[in-house]
């Protein structure tokens, strides 16, 4: 089934304008400053014990998918750091501004910060950290690939990642809740109401793309007679490009905007959608820029929430999938959150054959989309895809035709490779997986 | 040569026990300082339980991940680290050094294994030194600073050798084997070899962040 690993002779050279116009734009002088203005006041002890520290002993390579893939050393975590963060720091900022665009391509494009190197290096040195303080230096720049800076700008612009306007949103909802009652006529998308239990929360690219993902939730809300509620104002949207951009300003912005939503309506928790970039911004990133130990209102993942409701029952599975299926662990809410347990038990409770992927669970091997990587878009995705080789390895071994991907990134990323490796698989968020196997009450059916 | 023992022996070795101290306390404190100003959200989520998982599974042999995928690596870096650590405290030479001067004695190794040890210490410099050449992953980030501290690393331990095994003769081998230990005392808290301070450090946070906020395994 897959083909075996595609071995890039060179790199090829891939023309990006936010990267090419930024770098234009640079001085020495400026990419100095910058540079000595991130080591000093952002950066300072912990970057310095980490390059301290590291030993140049190579054990970080193997847990790459990039050198997993390829196989030449400029891929390993740290041949990146080699080629980026030894040399700013060493020439204390005194770097081109043609390095800067090299820095951004590395930090932005062959690294999705997924943390599995963190896990392979003897001291545990966080190389994902080092790559956003370099994805961080290049933003206060202004060398950003295009794709990724358009999103970020339509978070400064609009609260959201997709451009979605106020009314857009809103009528997207209504949209979808009209759908839905052709199925249960009793269902309510309720706006902005205040003192619900649950905010639900999703991606710019929900209703831009994946409209029929609310209606689902609509359908899942109702069956288990949950009380909630989706904002009707900028707020609604849980993603973060900035944070992957290293505008943390941004960042900080957008999550305020979100936490304050969920405050202004008084919910108990926020509950967000299948996806795992936001689940890291709003858990473990976002809210600490904003000095929050822990987000101000509970936050958690889909998966988390299908969970509780088929564990209290609120949910009942009328019949399981019968075709074997395999799962992919994100690493946002496996390595970010733990959830690997309860993602199993839901596909035990949902699938009558679940076949494992090796590795697995805190192990498991990246998508290659996340950390921002196919939002950097279509000029880079060859590169993506032929950078993943080991993944289109690991899928073909289960020998199954769905995989179940709780992330709204491993979906994009998966289906490329599934694609070009042509893996005769498709993808699927838990959420499919429910439609087709829980227990609709009569009483809810049209 | 007496005069230039007496000094390895006497005011250098003062000074080795100085520089390493001093240096070591000065690369930790205003480390732990910066810390405490800039970024103390690290120290906010140390916490002492996932510290302890975190670097009891990585200083057990085969516990985590990739210690399995690269079984010589592991033999070879754990034997390094123990013969390093072990050898020069239970070597009865030294013992009677600490006697004589101290008055302080301990159980000692006997000699023949810690022969063995020493050429395991040096063995295993000579493998590191073979896998950066031979490994282009390793050998695309190695330095000639890399190279030096191995050189170090290994020198008091051959000279160490030598001086026991009285080969090459003996008074010189000896002034360099002291002369060697105390350049590599030295050396640590300026050089990556300051990893014997920062291991347990950068181990205890990722522990942290892994166990505390991530609910996660980090081996």
């Amino acid at each position: 089934m897959a083909v075996p690993a595609t071995k890039l002779k060179e790199k090829k050279e891939i023309i990006d304008v936010g990267l090419e116009e930024g770098a234009a734009r640079l001085t020495y002088e400026r990419i100095e400053q910058v540079i000595n203005r991130v080591i000093t006041a952002e950066m300072a002890a912990r970057m310095k014990v980490y390059v301290d520290t590291c030993i140049h002993c190579g054990l970080c390579s193997t847990a790459c998918h990039y050198y997993l893939s390829h196989g030449t050393p400029e891929w390993a975590p740290v041949g990146k750091v080699k080629q980026t963060m030894w040399e700013i720091l060493e020439k204390k900022g005194k770097v081109s501004p043609e390095f800067i665009k090299r820095a951004s391509i590395i930090a932005s494009t062959e690294c999705n910060v997924c943390r599995r190197c963190s896990m392979y290096c003897p001291y545990g040195i966080d190389i994902a950290y080092i790559m956003a303080t370099v994805r961080r230096i290049c933003h206060l720049l202004g060398v950003t690939p295009q794709y990724i800076q358009d999103t970020a700008h339509s978070h400064s612009a609009t609260m959201n990642q997709m451009w979605v306007k106020e009314d857009e949103w809103i009528d997207t909802l209504q949209w979808q809740e009209g759908e839905a009652q052709a199925d249960m006529p009793s269902l309510r998308i309720a706006l902005d109401k205040e003192g619900a239990d649950i905010m639900y929360s999703v991606i710019g690219p929900e209703p831009k793309f994946r409209a029929q993902l609310i209606y689902q939730a609509a359908i899942l809300m109702t069956a288990a007679g949950v009380d909630w509620t989706m904002p009707a104002s900028p707020g609604w949207d849980n993603s973060d490009m900035c944070m992957f951009t290293g505008d943390f300003e941004m960042m900080g912005r957008v999550k305020r905007t979100h936490f304050e939503t969920a405050a202004k309506l008084r919910v108990k928790k926020i509950v967000m959608g299948e996806c795992g970039h936001a689940f890291r911004s709003v858990y473990d990133v976002g809210n600490r820029w904003l000095g929050w130990k822990m987000p101000p209102i509970p936050v958690i993942h889909a998966t988390q929430f299908y969970y509780e409701l088929l564990k209290e029952g609120k949910i009942k599975i009328a019949r399981k999938l019968k075709e074997p299926v395999t799962l992919h662990d994100p690493c946002n809410i496996v390595r970010g959150r733990g959830l690997h347990e309860m993602m199993r038990y839901l596909v035990n409770a949902t699938c009558e054959n679940f076949v494992e992927m090796y590795p697995n669970r805190e192990q498991n091997h990246c998508c290659c989309a996340g950390g921002g990587v196919i939002n950097c878009g279509p000029p880079w995705k060859t590169k993506r895809v032929e950078s993943n080789s080991i993944k289109a390895e690991q899928l073909a071994a289960t020998g199954v035709h769905i995989c179940i991907a709780p992330c709204h990134n491993c979906h994009g990323g998966l289906e490329d490779i599934i694609n070009t490796y042509k893996l005769n698989m498709h993808t699927m968020f838990f959420i499919d997986v429910l439609m087709k196997t829980m227990e609709i009450p009569d009483s809810l059916k049209a | 040569m007496q005069g230039i023992y007496e000094f390895v022996r006497g005011p250098l070795l003062w000074l080795t026990f100085i520089v390493f101290i001093g240096g070591s306390l000065y690369k930790l404190i205003p480390m732990y300082y910066l810390l405490k100003k800039k970024e103390a959200f690290v120290l906010s989520y140390m916490s002492l339980k996932y510290s302890l998982r975190s670097i009891l599974h990585w200083i057990i042999p085969f516990a985590s991940a990739n210690m399995r995928q690269r079984p010589i690596m592991t033999v070879m870096s754990f034997g390094f680290h123990i013969c390093l650590l072990v050898t020069p405290v239970f070597l009865l030479s030294h013992i009677v050094l600490w006697d004589e001067s101290w008055n302080l004695s301990w159980w000692a190794l006997p000699d023949w294994i810690a022969d063995i040890m020493t050429l395991v210490v040096i063995g295993a410099c000579v493998f590191f030194a073979f896998r950066r050449q031979i490994l282009p992953e390793v050998k695309y980030v190695t330095s000639v600073a890399d190279y030096a501290i191995l050189a170090v690393t290994a020198a008091p331990f051959i000279t160490g050798f030598l001086a026991y095994h009285q080969w090459i003769e003996y008074r010189t081998m000896l002034i360099l084997h002291i002369l060697s230990g105390e350049i590599m005392l030295m050396a640590i808290p300026f050089t990556r070899l300051v990893h014997m301070f920062y291991f347990w450090l950068t181990r205890a946070y990722m522990g942290s962040e892994f166990g505390g906020v991530r609910h996660a395994r980090d081996w």
